[in-house]
């Protein structure tokens, strides 16, 4: 883990880990290149679902499931990323997400009766794209880059990097998602210009305005919303459908996990229609009855007008925070599903007066740019480099609850700054920093990041003691704290205490749980194949049994057979596949010559049926 | 490496700096220590190049503003730039804000006080300007003296623009 010097051969992978999809790109010699999975598609929908066996379940196979057994599995897991539940209270309305006990700092959910954390969930996912890269590319796959929103705070940050660290992956860069799809649209492109990026997916929005300036992608600024998205927009139909069937049903079913997962499909359907068609069906049959309900276009951007209008706030702010004005905006980049709906277009073109770019598939191209920054990292794509931002403001409370910024948003990153902090009575020996994550003028409005324990400061008297505290965003948007006596110059130990995510400890041991887990499967994979093997010794002396090669074998050999079968079948189940292979080797060595007069049987009855 | 960010951008200790000549140079030191050209080098290669270009930055977001460009340059000049309260805004100034203040109070739809504000701190920065050109021909430290004044009286006049929710 210390040196991560590693060979130019090594594949690094880039992963867009959506709320809706998740996919995996490589950099295939000079092109980024979706992978395609085993099923033949590129999208791996980001739903996870636990089997009745215990077994987990991940993408297309998972999101039947939804339905049979809403209980046993997750969808948009992304939304609860590095939040506590106080944040997703909202959300549990809305979505089936089911929630244990003591979820305060760290939500656990729970599938079937096994609770999960949301960066656990998003490790599966991970885990399959890992695993179909490794199948496509014939390569074992342990870098990659992953996407994440421009908008996601440090929590939310770490929550996707524990992730890939659960999953087996180490983590090489965290790119933000509108600067990865303005890089896998920037190749080969303009070599200078303003562009906006429009990211509006499946849970969350981002605006990005970035400076190309000779294969460098300066951001200017960021800004979004983390809880906007295609899945509100679902939520507005399903909404009205179940409206609908209260009223032309009389019931309730609100509350039925199978209906809802019915209907959400359905709804998503018409959804996806009224992109092409002026209007669409939203079909719905249950219990031999069905609903059906024509839904028009102009019926369904009223719906959703106010959700449109709501990404238009943190675009004109972006503008403003870049210091540009619309008509300086080169071009404009729409990213994620959502911005097929012909609204968004339109509010997107009105808005900077230019027509957006729809070339490449919005589904695609974030995780194709997260391959173009994996070829940056590793080397292979030469010339481009990329300057992102932190989007939110760094602070650190002061007296009264104030915050005083100490790294402002849009601040390049790597970005940093010190403070030195000092003792308030006499012998004071620890110092705690309450560190913020906002814009507000009050912590208790930001978000919390994390407490900072400044320890074993020497008893000294009031304010003499002095400790420098350097904070250092790194440019996957993260915070770091070294702290050092500002006298001694000696580093100075920091306790953590993050307000929301796991520890360290607790991301290795769930580490080590996945690594246990990996050794089992393994070995029960090698057992299933070793029984197999059992089987078709043990069919094929059967089958030789009836045959005359049998009768030509002596008493003691039949013996000697009967035993080394007997003993085959005793550790048939046995999880250690060399203990299997051992009997399977026994009964090979004693069947050798029944084997030899087969072979002469099979000569003779061949000589026998050839006419001469 | 130095932490001294003019001398990071290998620029002398000048006020009037050419924006397009800074803009170039940032470029250029960045693609010399951004993190990204250093994941395939050792743990300390990388941890250098993280603090490179994290002292890279910030000496870019201080140095592109005038303002910041001046408040740094006056730190490391040994000045000290605390609250300095009205010390620096002569009399007569002060004596119209508080009329403008008092108008304001009266009327607050009334913006001419507020554009009276901005008109003061516009000035301010033409006479800033002046002083970063006599400060760049020959570093004579009473220059300093002076700045610090202006720039203290801007800071006065920037939180009374504040107060009045004048747009910038």
């Amino acid at each position: 883990m210390f040196q991560i010097e590693f060979e130019s051969t090594d594949t690094v992978v880039g992963i867009d880990l959506g709320t809706t999809n998740s996919l995996v790109a490589w950099m295939n010699l000079t092109k980024p290149e979706v992978i395609v999975g085993a099923d033949g598609d590129k999208l791996v929908p980001s739903v996870v679902s636990l089997s009745a066996t215990g077994d987990i379940i991940v993408g297309n196979e998972a999101r039947k499931e939804l339905i049979d057994h809403p209980d046993r599995t997750i969808y948009s897991v992304k939304r609860l990323m590095g939040r506590g539940i106080e944040d997703v209270r909202g959300e549990l309305k809305l979505f089936p997400f089911r929630i244990a006990e003591g979820s305060e700092s760290v939500i656990q959910v729970k599938l079937g009766e096994q609770t999960f954390t949301p960066s656990e969930i998003s490790a599966f996912i991970l885990r399959q794209l890992k695993k179909n890269a490794e199948a496509a590319l014939g390569t074992a796959v342990t870098k990659a880059v992953i996407t994440v929103p421009a908008y996601f705070n440090d929590a939310q940050r770490q929550a996707t990097r524990d992730a890939g660290r659960i999953a087996g992956l180490e983590v090489l860069r965290l790119v933000n998602e509108p600067t990865a799809a303005a890089l896998a649209y920037g190749l080969d492109k303009r070599q200078e210009g303003i562009i906006a990026v429009y990211d509006l997916g499946g849970g969350t929005f981002d605006i990005s305005i970035l400076k190309l300036h000779d294969g460098i992608f300066e951001v200017l600024a960021t800004n979004g919303d983390t809880h906007l998205g295609g899945d509100d927009i679902d939520n507005r139909l399903l909404r009205i459908a179940l409206e609908d069937l209260q009223s032309e049903w009389g019931e309730d079913l609100s509350h039925v996990g199978e209906v809802v997962q019915t209907l959400r499909r359905d709804v998503i359907g018409a959804k996806e229609g009224l992109s092409f068609a002026p209007a669409a069906v939203i079909r719905f049959d249950w219990g031999g009855k069905r609903y059906q309900r024509e839904i028009t276009r102009e019926l369904f951007e009223n719906l959703i007008r106010d959700l449109v209008d709501r990404t238009l706030g943190p675009c004109r702010d972006c503008m403003r925070d870049a210091g540009v004005a619309p008509e300086q905006i080169d071009e404009v980049v729409l990213v994620g599903g959502s911005t097929r709906i012909p609204l968004v277009r339109s509010a997107v073109e009105v808005l900077f007066r230019a027509k957006p770019h729809t070339e490449m598939n919005p589904d695609e191209v974030v995780a194709l740019g997260a391959a173009v920054q994996a070829g940056i990292l590793s080397g292979t794509v030469e010339n481009q480099l990329l300057l992102d931002v932190t989007p939110l403001s760094l602070g650190i409370e002061t007296y009264g609850g104030v915050v005083a910024k100490i790294i402002h948003r849009n601040s390049t990153i790597p970005a940093s700054a010190s403070e030195t902090f000092t003792t308030g009575v006499d012998g004071q020996t620890n110092v705690l920093i309450h560190v913020v994550q906002g814009e507000r003028e009050l912590a208790k409005d930001c978000r919390s990041l994390a407490r900072f324990d400044l320890k074993d400061i020497p008893p000294m008297p009031t304010g003499m003691a002095r400790v420098e505290v350097r904070f250092l965003i790194d440019a996957n948007g993260i915070l770091q704290v070294t702290a050092r006596d500002a006298r001694t110059g000696k580093e100075h130990s920091v306790e953590v205490k993050p307000s929301y995510g796991l520890t360290d400890e607790q991301v290795e041991a769930m580490i080590e749980a996945s690594i246990d887990h990996a050794e089992e499967d393994l070995q029960a994979a090698q057992a299933a194949l070793a029984r197999v093997d059992a089987d078709t010794i043990l069919a094929a002396i059967d089958k030789a049994k009836r045959n005359d090669a049998w009768l030509d074998l002596t008493e003691e050999e039949r013996r000697r057979i009967a035993d080394a079968i007997r003993g085959l079948q005793a550790v048939y189940h046995s999880d250690d596949h060399h203990t299997i292979r051992e009997k399977i080797d026994v009964l090979n060595e004693e069947t050798h010559h029944l084997a030899e007069n087969m072979m002469n049987t099979a000569v003779r009855s061949a000589l026998k049926g050839t006419k001469i | 490496m130095t932490r001294e960010y003019f001398e990071f951008f290998g620029l002398q200790r000048n006020l009037a700096l050419d924006t397009t000549d800074l803009v170039k140079r940032f470029y250029a030191l960045s693609r010399k220590y951004h993190p990204d050209l250093y994941a395939r080098k050792s743990r300390a290669d990388q941890d250098e190049a993280l603090e490179a270009s994290a002292v890279l930055n910030d000496a870019y977001r201080t140095l592109r503003d005038p303002i910041t460009r001046l408040t740094y340059l006056l730190k490391l000049e040994g000045f000290d730039i605390g609250e300095q309260g009205t010390k620096d805004v002569p009399p007569e100034l002060l004596e119209e804000i508080f009329e403008l203040n008092m108008a304001l109070e009266e009327n607050p739809a009334d913006s001419a006080g507020r554009e009276r504000f901005v008109e003061m701190r516009n000035e301010i920065d033409a006479e800033m300007q002046g002083k970063f050109s006599d400060w760049d021909a020959g570093h004579n430290r009473e220059t300093l003296v002076h700045l610090r004044g202006l720039l203290n009286r801007r800071k006065y006049i920037s939180n009374l623009i504040d107060k009045t929710n004048v747009p910038d």
